[in-house]
């Protein structure tokens, strides 16, 4: 008992250094998120006296009320449209291109590919204007396909690099012994490139979707109508209606990023392999 | 396939004779169903990407430079044809190098404080002990949180009659201050939602790099009777100079596109003091109309992106 005592070093500075920080770190992230949530479940007059407790009453009905609104729904049911879209759509285009600088040589595989990823080299919004008058001339404006597609295409850089550095690895032979066997370059990509590249498929989906999801500008800027909007510009309106009553607002910030939150906590090394990756590769 | 036959397939296609649909179609003359194929996957497999990207990506940066010569709303054919004013225009406006200094002082920001931040967690949290994978997932959630979102969510924290800031200033028997509401706060207060938001994606890619750091020369440093704080400072960081040229170079883009955090926080105000460049090229070129002075702001971003990218990646990452 006593040598015990006395062989237990004391308290290493570097290790409580390193304990404090992270606290203090943690509490600065956690903080206004833990707020926001509580903040729902106050009313507008005790927000004001009690920012960061716990409710003294819990008011269910801000958070019942906005789920059993078609509005939140309706708003989630777009942005789910619109995200699925783009994932779809990219992960087709992408891989059928990726497949092709990949595995089939021709003349200007690699000009087409550098003129690819052009698009690496600048943000969506740099041509926005202009992006706008297209999708109108095309009479795509206020449609789902008028924000799915550009998303589409400014995500297709990153996407064909990602996915055709995944499918070189696929053995050379084995396409070879294939096409030999009279299998066709589409039925190989089909049956044996696809289903071999789940975890990049799978990665560069996630992160089209996080994208799409979250994305504010381009749908502000192609859609007019409330009823297509995605949840990041009906929070917008949401808050432009309902200015200062934080608790309401508050409650409706909880629920929209809900989805996103219980998505990343059951993919989390998913996702953070995903984004991650995809920064560091491209 | 079944496995017996695909390694006998494999035998043949390994022998010289059929190594012709490994070589290039350059020579017409080889025409097998080799090339047929490869001539189908080439009609149907490029043409989609490359369709959507030219249309939606290339096009419009085109256009942008093309109506940017124009005084035009929009509506109709541009036809007001006035040269190069659109630039002088943009020059001309205070709110267009207000935005450009904001740019900067993110850039500044992200490399004075967010860039050490991230690091210190990182080597912190690289090795496992108990929380420290919670820790991560804590760090790392603001950023997968959208940018709307999480400006909402500070333009309640910050709020002079309801948020946490004014709440801890009452505390202590002060008025409570409208950080976003005054031209001298308003960006501090984006730049401290910045650093909230993406410190943690800096600090995973950190940590990253340090797990697939070779360990035993750090050990080796250690056994030769370097310090803990020498290993770090002569070992492990330059070790990471790579991460951390990347890590500056996603600082830089990312506040070069920086608009929907700052929508809800301040959409780019009070009198434009919080402007960035994206949001400057919002309230003055997209939200009016203005196409063709709004396409200049455009084409000007992009040439700053374009030359930013070549340069860095010219400068800073010969090697990779």
């Amino acid at each position: 008992m006593n040598s015990a005592k006395i062989s237990r070093s004391p308290v290493d500075p570097a290790v409580l250094f390193k304990a404090v920080f992270l606290a203090i770190v943690a509490i600065f992230v956690l903080v206004p998120l833990l707020a926001t949530l509580l903040g729902g479940f106050k009313s507008l007059g005790e927000l004001r006296v009690n920012p960061f407790g716990l409710p003294r009453q819990w008011e269910w009905q801000n958070y019942s009320d906005i789920l059993f609104s078609a509005r939140y729904w309706q708003l989630l049911r777009n942005s789910l449209i619109i995200s699925s879209l783009a994932v779809v759509l990219t992960l087709i285009t992408a891989s059928m291109a990726a497949f092709t600088f990949a595995h089939v040589k021709f003349y200007g595989s690699s000009m087409l590919l550098s003129y690819l990823t052009l698009g690496l080299l600048f943000p969506a919004a740099t041509a926005v204007l202009p992006l706008f008058i297209k999708v109108r001339d095309l009479g795509l404006l206020d449609t789902y396909f008028g924000v799915a597609l550009p998303q589409v295409a400014f995500s297709l850089a990153m996407s064909v690099l990602l996915l055709r550095r995944f499918f070189k690895d696929i053995p050379y032979e084995l396409l070879e012994a294939a096409l030999v066997d009279g299998c066709s370059y589409i039925k190989f990509f089909r049956y044996v490139t696809l289903p071999l590249s789940r975890p990049i498929l799978a990665t560069v989906g996630t992160i089209t979707f996080v994208n799409s999801w979250n994305a504010y500008l381009l749908p502000l800027v192609m859609l007019n109508t409330d009823a297509l909007y995605p949840w990041p510009l009906g929070i917008m309106v949401y808050q432009g209606e309902y200015s200062s009553e934080w608790h309401l607002i508050l409650a409706f910030i909880t629920l929209t990023i809900l989805p996103t939150i219980i998505l990343f906590l059951l993919a989390q090394k998913h996702i953070v392999a995903g984004l991650t990756a995809g920064a560091v590769k491209g | 396939m079944e496995a017996g036959q695909l390694t006998v397939a494999r035998r043949i296609a390994n022998s010289p004779a059929i190594g012709v649909a490994g070589t290039p179609f350059s020579s017409l003359a080889v025409r097998g169903p080799a090339w047929d194929g490869r001539f189908t996957v080439l009609i149907l497999f490029l043409p989609p990407a490359l369709l959507l990207f030219t249309l939606f990506v290339v096009l419009p940066i085109g256009e942008a430079a093309w109506y940017s010569a124009f005084n035009w709303n929009g509506f109709g054919r541009p036809t007001n044809w006035i040269g190069f004013d659109n630039y002088r225009f943009v020059l001309e406006t205070r709110a267009f190098w207000l935005a450009l200094r904001n740019n900067g002082l993110i850039i500044a920001v992200s490399l004075a404080i967010q860039l050490p931040l991230a690091l210190t967690l990182a080597l912190m949290l690289a090795e496992r002990f108990r929380g420290s994978v919670a820790l991560r997932m804590l760090f790392f959630m603001p950023y997968i949180l959208a940018e709307i979102a999480t400006g909402l969510i500070f333009s309640f924290v910050y709020d002079g009659d309801y948020g946490l800031v004014a709440s801890i200033w009452r505390s202590f028997g002060a008025e409570p201050p409208h950080l976003l509401a005054s031209t001298d706060t308003s960006m501090l207060a984006v730049l401290i939602v910045i650093v909230w938001k993406y410190f943690g994606f800096h600090m995973m890619l950190f940590i990253a790099a340090l797990q697939s750091l070779d360990k035993s020369l750090i050990e080796a440093a250690r056994i030769d009777g370097a310090t803990r704080w020498q290993a770090l400072r002569h070992v492990v960081i330059p070790l990471l100079y790579p991460t951390i040229r990347l890590s500056v170079f996603f600082a830089i883009v990312g506040s070069l596109q920086l608009f929907d955090l700052v929508m809800p926080l301040t959409r780019g105000g009070p009198a434009d003091s919080s402007n960035t460049m994206v949001s400057f090229l919002y309230n003055n070129g997209i939200s009016r109309m203005r196409v063709g002075y709004g396409s200049a702001i455009g084409v000007i971003l992009f040439a700053i992106c374009v030359t930013f990218a070549f340069t860095y990646k010219r400068w800073f990452m010969r090697d990779e």
